[in-house]
């Protein structure tokens, strides 16, 4: 790990501060991927702006028919959290399936979606449900936030501060996991909003997270895992990796979703 | 010629380890598992893989299981870690958990062990004393062991749980 400045700042608006005064400066919350890139000299940020001293930024809330979350809020918070159970139930599992139960005491949602790594689990739910996420300048859709491999519309003085996700009337999240590393080879998170059906995937697009609007217009249809039979997704774009080829993750995608689907019929 | 010396920005931490209140100056950059072992000569507390990944590192902070490899000891500052160390006092009995290592032969080299056994404590303190060997599988899929297979593991976890029960000793 390269040295770096440590600051320890009380309130948002300090953390905020701190990025505008402090060039490359990176924030850091439950730190499970910043510190291991960082001991890998991947990254070496001079300045390193620690928000886990900030107070009021973890809660779970249900605010109207929003479940509210706050970006400080850990995995395993979120997993445990008896009010994201009752409303998003899909949402408390897909937390718990994060990592390990050691690092879902460490890693927040907030750090997640920020830094918005094409295999985590929090974007596919974020997008599914359409969330909207505040940060301490404005409210972002997810169509707006995520904008490819690692990248985020996030701006340089940029803070997550809560995400607010609608709750769905159904909806799962099926996830088959690298075995070693515990990240989505493919995810496949389905909801059925007031507004329509979605149906989002994480791990296999080499862009991130995407939704796959053939089988939501099928679904829109018929919410059964029948509505899904022969229809596929090209393999075209695809992650193609020593873990699976780009066919093969096309093909989970398919699996999955219907998996979801009759997860989300039987919940209800 | 004159020796070239950098400035380190040094960062001052207290915390409680094992109920002792330590303080510390450090480099921002050093690990809690590197502030536990080197600073602190707490060596039950291993490093294995060094990535997040086998569990050999894990204690305790404010009562919850985390890879102390993945922690910067600065992030801790102002917390309470119990480390393996910390279990049991110095010539007292084992911890109940501990213990059911050693009935179970729950261990073969041993490096894995404290950090399993920290996982296995903190799995009680959240799922009670009523362990499935299914759960218990599951919820070790953050600690990795070389040697076992992990039938002796699963056994001395379940066995450790319900003795918790009966213990003083959290």
């Amino acid at each position: 790990m390269y040295e770096f400045k440590y600051h320890r700042p009380s309130t948002v608006r300090q953390a905020a501060n701190l990025l505008i005064k402090n060039e490359d400066a990176k924030l850091i919350a439950g730190g499970h991927t910043l510190v291991p890139v960082m001991k890998q000299r991947l990254a070496a940020p001079p300045h390193i702006i620690d928000l886990s001293h900030i107070e009021g930024v973890d809660g779970i809330e249900m605010k109207g028919r929003s479940l509210v979350i706050g970006a400080l809020a850990k995995h395993a918070a979120v997993a445990s959290s008896p009010i994201v159970g009752e409303a998003i139930p899909a949402l408390a599992e897909l937390a718990g399936l994060i990592g390990d139960p050691a690092v879902r005491h460490k890693g927040t949602i907030g750090g997640s979606l920020a830094n918005n790594d094409p295999t985590a689990d929090y974007p596919a739910a974020v997008m599914a449900l359409g969330a909207i996420i505040t940060t301490n300048k404005r409210k972002l859709k997810p169509e707006e936030f995520f904008q490819g491999l690692f990248t985020t519309a996030l701006e340089a003085d940029e803070i997550i501060t809560k995400v607010a996700f609608p709750v769905p009337k159904k909806a799962a999240y099926i996830k088959f996991r690298n075995q070693a590393s515990r990240y989505a080879l493919v995810g496949v998170f389905v909801a059925r909003l007031p507004s329509g059906v979605r149906v989002t995937v994480t791990g296999a697009g080499s862009d991130g997270v995407f939704r796959v609007e053939e089988y939501e217009a099928a679904l829109q249809k018929r919410f059964s895992p029948k509505a899904l039979d022969g229809l596929t997704v090209p393999a075209e774009g695809l992650n193609s990796d020593l873990h699976g080829s780009a066919e093969y993750r096309a093909h989970l995608i398919g699996v999955l979703a219907k998996r979801a689907v009759e997860a989300a019929n039987n919940r209800a | 010629m004159a020796v070239r010396t950098k400035r380190v920005h040094m960062a001052k931490i207290s915390m409680i380890v094992n109920g002792n209140p330590v303080t510390g100056n450090i480099d921002p950059r050093t690990l809690l598992v590197q502030f536990l072992r080197e600073n602190l000569r707490l060596t039950g507390t291993h490093v294995g893989c060094d990535t997040s990944q086998c569990g050999a590192c894990v204690v305790h902070l404010d009562g919850k299981a985390v890879k102390s490899c993945t922690t910067l000891a600065v992030m801790a500052d102002g917390h309470e870690v119990k480390t393996i160390e910390g279990l049991a006092a110095d010539g007292a009995p084992l911890h109940p958990m501990q213990e059911a290592f050693r009935e179970h032969h729950g261990l073969q080299c041993g490096f894995c062990t404290p950090g399993m056994i920290m996982t296995a404590v903190d799995l009680v303190h959240r799922k009670g004393h009523d362990l499935s060997d299914h759960l218990i599988r599951e919820e070790l899929e953050g600690n990795l062991c070389r040697c076992t297979g992990y039938q002796n593991i699963v056994a001395s976890i379940a066995a450790g749980a319900k003795a918790m029960e009966k213990s003083d000793l959290a």
